[in-house]
Order: structure tokens, then C-alpha cells, then sequence
């Protein structure tokens, strides 16, 4: 012990008080009002946590300290400033890099402390770099399909979740051998790679409309491997943030999972895009309606109360500022204008959200599902911009379809309902949405920005 | 199994009950900011990489820490910019004009 005494409860005291900001944090961003405050209540805790640590008696040297937190910041700045289209994508990063971070201190951790670690200790180790591990090659699989540099489209073949699931089994099963032999350190590697392989596998059947829920797992892997690590270095700070993240986490995937009616073990086992090859043929026969924008523009401006009801589509189309252009409008005119938000629209949790709040539209007109689901009966028009599956009533009615029971936006209950829609194809999960074929149902084909910006035109031409 | 893992257990319990209790809480508006706030401060795993890198008990520990305080800073920085990039767009409706 040849740190002064005093120093050494310093260090603690900022840990522990960054603890407290960490916490306060999380809990003002329970609402928009004060959730910038939480924002930097984290930033201060963080700050004071490293400052605490750089005092620590261990250190000896800090040039390669400093050059990494440079180089670091350095790839930061761009990571913070990506599109907010891109938030889903960088989220996903940004779980690799926290897991490869963990993965990276338990690997030398381990190296350091064999042959001589107790079995609860080298458990954990295990624990922190299997997570880590296949959470850092799972992130970078799912940023690359968010990133579309990968194909998004689910890949699945003869006995995968047989191969998944072994894969997980070996590595188990080794680092329960190193936790009686910690002296086995040859076999160390097969723990890191074997999970690798494993996080690659366990995304490659995954398809994109299952992003929120498997960000969301990810994001609570990347928390816990994170305790992990906290209790090999005997950091309760670390131990802490890692719970809060990894509970973070799981409360998200919980969510999800229950928007899309879905287990966990459903989302991660039974590829979703596989589920129905012949859905369309049956309905060939029905006839749609379709009106052309100026119908739409005069329909819209003759309504008391309009629900728009937003999807990934209109993030693809770049739509949302026009959408904020035709909110503007019919405000304008005194028609009462709300956004319905399904829990999974868009590639994460809240993701829609972001978006909207970025076009400037005020976030007490984004409501959630439950919120305005009552309000739908009310609603003169609901006006759905790139969203399918979710607004789908099959999923109330008909039990024989895939997705019934999967709790949806009640758009039928509307007047009248339109649908900005490219073509007739079906969603991404490939099922047929009858509400297409409601005669109240009138179908705007086209491209959502062109369509929504002609909409707009025709609210604004068209008289006072 | 010692005292002091027996207490970190504890910690970890009490921590997850309180993380289920706060993020319970927090509007499905923010859940996005939510995800990459938590992520910048998952990212204190900077502290251990810090002392890591810095011990220098061995070549592979220096470099491993090393790479990793450049991973969980990239996670700092950009975590906390692009929270307050989004929040920042938050607005609530003007007071309506009579």
C-alpha cells in the first residue's frame, strides 16, 4: 500500500458520486423536459470517473493512456454526428466497440491472473468475454444489415438453430473446463473465437423488421458482459452501469418483442421472413380504390381531425420534413393533426420518434400506440406514410394469419383511411394487408416524399 | 466465494432493480436517446481499460488496454454527442394562438 491513504479514498468518492449522476441521469430522461439535464449529469459523472481513475496507484505510465483517448475522441466526433437516419446503425457500432472493449480487458485480464483464479472469479471471466465476444461480431453484423452493406434479408438453412446452438454449447462447455483447469490456457482462444463465429451465426437469419428487438438484446448483452467485467476488476461503478445498461436493454427487447407478439426466443430462432411464400396469390381478385393527390389534399382539408400514422417507408423516402410540411398546413387550416407511433416503426426503439422530432414536429403530437388507439373512431381521415404490417387488422381478426395477436394501430376504426404506398406488393413480412381492399380505404400510389409534397400543394392551392 | 463478490452480487441486484425501476419510466418518445445514452455510460469500461493500459505488467495487457480505451472513448464521446444531438430536437408545440 504505498498510495497515500487519502488519495485513495478520493478516487472512491468520485466513483461513487459519479454512481449517483449516473442514475440521475436515466432518471431525468424519463421526460423530454429534463432529459437534456440527464445528458449532462452523465457527461459530469463520466468526466469525474476518469479523472478519478488516472489517479490510480497502478499507473506508471500514461503515454499510451492519453494517445488512446485522443484517437479516440478523434473517432468519436464523427460517431456522434451520423444522420439521424443513421442512429440505428451507429447504435449497433456502438455495442461492438463497448463489447470489444470488455472482450479486450478480460482477454488480458486473464492472461494476467491465470494459472491462479478462484472458479467463481474465472466463471465470470468467462462470462464477460463470451458475451462480450459474440456480442461485438452480432453488433457489427446487424450495423452491417442496417448499413445494407450486408443483404437484409433473412438467410436460413437446414438445422441452423442445431448449429447456433451447439456452437454456444462448445464454448460453454470449454470455459466450464477452464474454471476447473484455469491452467489450461491453451484452450482461452476457442472462448473468444468460438463466440465470434457464434454472433456472426446468430444474426445472419435475422431480418430487418426484427432490428428493434435484436438491437435491443444486444444492447443488454453489451450491459451485462459489462457487470461481468466489473466484478472481475472488483469495480462497483462498472458492476452498476453494467446493470443499468443491461436492464436498459431488456426492458426495450421485452418491449418489442411484446409489439410484434413475438418471444425472444422466436425473434432469435424463427426467421420471420420465411414464415409465408404464397400469401399474395389468394387476393389477386379484390378491387382496391386509389384517388390522386388533389382528392387526397381535399379530403384532408375538409377534416376536423387527421392521425398520421408513419414507417420505415417514409424514412426511406426521405419524407418526413415533407410530412412536416403537410402537418404545417393542414394545422394551418385548424384541422387537429397527431402522429400514431407504433412501438416498432422504424429500425430501433423510438427510432421514429427521433425522426420526427428532427423534421420539427412537437413531440406532444407523437403519441404511442395505447395513446391513440382510443382516439382512432374519432379521427376523420388516418393518413399511413410507408407503415404496412402494424396497421394491418388481420392481426385482430384472423387467427389464421402470422401475425395475429400482434397488438396494432386501430386505423380501420377511422373515417376514412389513406395509404401512401408505391405499389400493391406486400410488407416486408410478406403478408397481405387486407386493410388495402376496406371501401373506406383509399390508396395513394406513389413515391411518399413526391406524393406528400403534391398533397401539400393541393391543401395549399386550395382555397381559403 | 469471498465477502467481496458476495457484495459486488448484492450491488449488481440492487442496481438491476433500480435500472428496471428508472428506465421503466422513461417515455417511449426518448427510447432511442435512451439506448445511446446507456451506451456512453456502459462505456465507464473505460476506467478499467484506463488502468489496464497504464499498469503496463505486460506488452499484450498495454496494447489490448490500449485498443481498448480507444473503443470505450469513441462510445463517450460520440454516445454523449449524439443523445444531446437528438434531444436537442425535442420540442413541445408553441402555445397556440387565440
Amino acid at each position: 500500500m504505498n498510495q497515500p491513504f487519502a488519495t485513495q479514498h478520493l478516487i472512491e468518492v468520485a466513483y461513487l458520486v459519479a454512481t449517483v449522476l449516473f442514475i440521475l441521469s436515466l432518471k431525468w430522461l424519463s421526460a423530454p423536459t429534463t432529459a437534456r439535464r440527464g445528458v449532462w449529469a452523465g457527461e459530469l459523472g463520466m468526466l469525474l470517473a476518469i479523472a478519478g481513475t488516472l489517479l490510480h496507484h497502478g499507473i506508471v505510465d500514461y503515454k499510451w493512456i492519453a494517445i488512446a483517448l485522443v484517437l479516440g475522441s478523434i473517432i468519436g466526433v464523427p460517431l456522434g454526428m451520423v444522420h439521424m437516419t443513421a442512429v440505428p446503425q451507429r447504435t449497433a457500432l456502438s455495442h461492438a466497440f463497448g463489447a470489444f472493449c470488455v472482450t479486450l480487458v478480460g482477454t488480458a485480464e486473464f492472461y494476467l491472473r491465470t494459472p491462479d483464479v478462484p472458479p467463481f472469479m474465472m466463471a465470470v471471466l468467462a462470462m464477460e468475454v463470451i458475451l462480450g465476444s459474440l456480442t461485438f461480431t452480432g453488433s457489427l453484423m446487424a450495423a452491417g444489415k442496417l448499413q445494407e452493406v450486408l443483404p437484409q434479408r433473412p438467410i436460413t438453412y437446414m438445422g441452423q438453430n442445431i448449429v447456433n446452438l451447439s456452437l454456444l454449447a462448445i464454448a460453454v462447455g470449454i470455459a466450464v473446463y477452464l474454471v476447473l483447469h484455469p491452467g489450461a490456457r491453451r484452450l482461452f482462444p476457442l472462448v473468444i473465437g468460438i463466440p465470434l463465429v457464434f454472433g456472426v451465426m446468430m444474426i445472419i437469419p435475422i431480418g430487418g423488421a426484427d432490428m428493434p428487438t435484436v438491437i435491443s438484446l444486444l444492447n443488454s448483452y453489451a450491459g451485462l458482459s459489462a457487470a461481468a467485467m466489473g466484478f472481475v476488476l472488483d469495480s462497483k461503478l462498472l458492476i452498476i452501469a453494467g446493470a443499468l445498461d443491461g436492464s436498459s436493454g431488456f426492458i426495450l427487447s421485452v418491449i418489442m418483442s411484446k409489439a410484434m407478439n413475438r418471444s425472444f426466443t422466436n425473434v432469435l430462432f424463427g426467421a420471420f421472413g420465411q414464415v409465408q411464400t404464397s400469401a399474395t396469390a389468394a387476393h389477386e381478385a379484390r378491387t382496391v380504390r386509389s384517388a390522386t393527390a388533389e382528392e387526397a389534399a381535399t379530403i384532408l382539408a375538409a377534416a376536423a381531425s387527421v392521425v398520421f400514422v408513419p414507417g420505415y417507408g417514409m424514412a426511406v423516402a426521405q419524407a418526413q420534413h415533407k410530412v412536416r410540411e403537410l402537418y404545417d398546413a393542414l394545422t394551418r387550416r385548424g384541422v387537429d393533426v397527431k402522429f400514431g407511433i407504433h412501438p416498432v416503426a422504424g429500425r430501433m426503439p423510438g427510432h421514429m420518434n427521433v425522426l420526427l422530432a428532427e423534421a420539427d414536429i412537437p413531440y406532444d403530437r407523437l403519441l404511442d400506440m395505447d395513446a391513440i388507439n382510443p382516439d382512432f373512431p374519432q379521427t376523420d381521415v388516418a393518413l399511413i406514410i410507408g407503415a404496412n404490417d402494424v396497421t394491418n387488422p388481420a392481426a385482430r381478426t384472423d387467427p389464421s394469419s402470422p401475425i395475429y395477436g400482434m397488438p396494432i394501430l386501430d386505423v380501420d376504426k377511422a373515417r376514412t383511411v389513406m395509404v401512401i404506398k408505391r405499389s400493391m406488393s406486400p410488407g416486408f413480412a410478406g403478408i397481405d394487408n387486407r386493410l388495402y381492399y376496406l371501401d373506406k380505404t383509399l390508396m395513394l400510389f406513389g413515391d411518399a416524399r413526391g406524393f406528400v409534397g403534391e398533397i401539400v400543394k393541393g391543401v395549399a392551392g386550395g382555397g381559403r | 466465494m469471498n465477502s467481496d463478490l458476495i457484495t459486488s452480487l448484492y450491488v449488481f441486484v440492487l442496481a438491476g432493480f433500480i435500472g428496471f425501476e428508472v428506465i421503466r419510466r422513461v417515455s417511449p418518445l426518448l427510447h432511442t436517446p435512451l439506448m445511446s445514452l446507456t451506451n456512453a455510460l456502459d462505456a465507464i469500461a473505460v476506467v478499467g481499460a484506463i488502468v489496464l493500459a497504464g499498469e503496463q505488467k505486460s506488452k499484450l495487457a498495454t496494447v489490448l488496454g490500449t485498443l481498448a480505451v480507444i473503443a470505450a472513448t469513441s462510445n463517450v464521446v460520440g454516445g454523449f454527442l449524439i443523445t444531446d444531438r437528438m434531444l436537442k430536437m425535442f420540442k413541445a408545440s408553441k402555445p397556440k394562438k387565440p
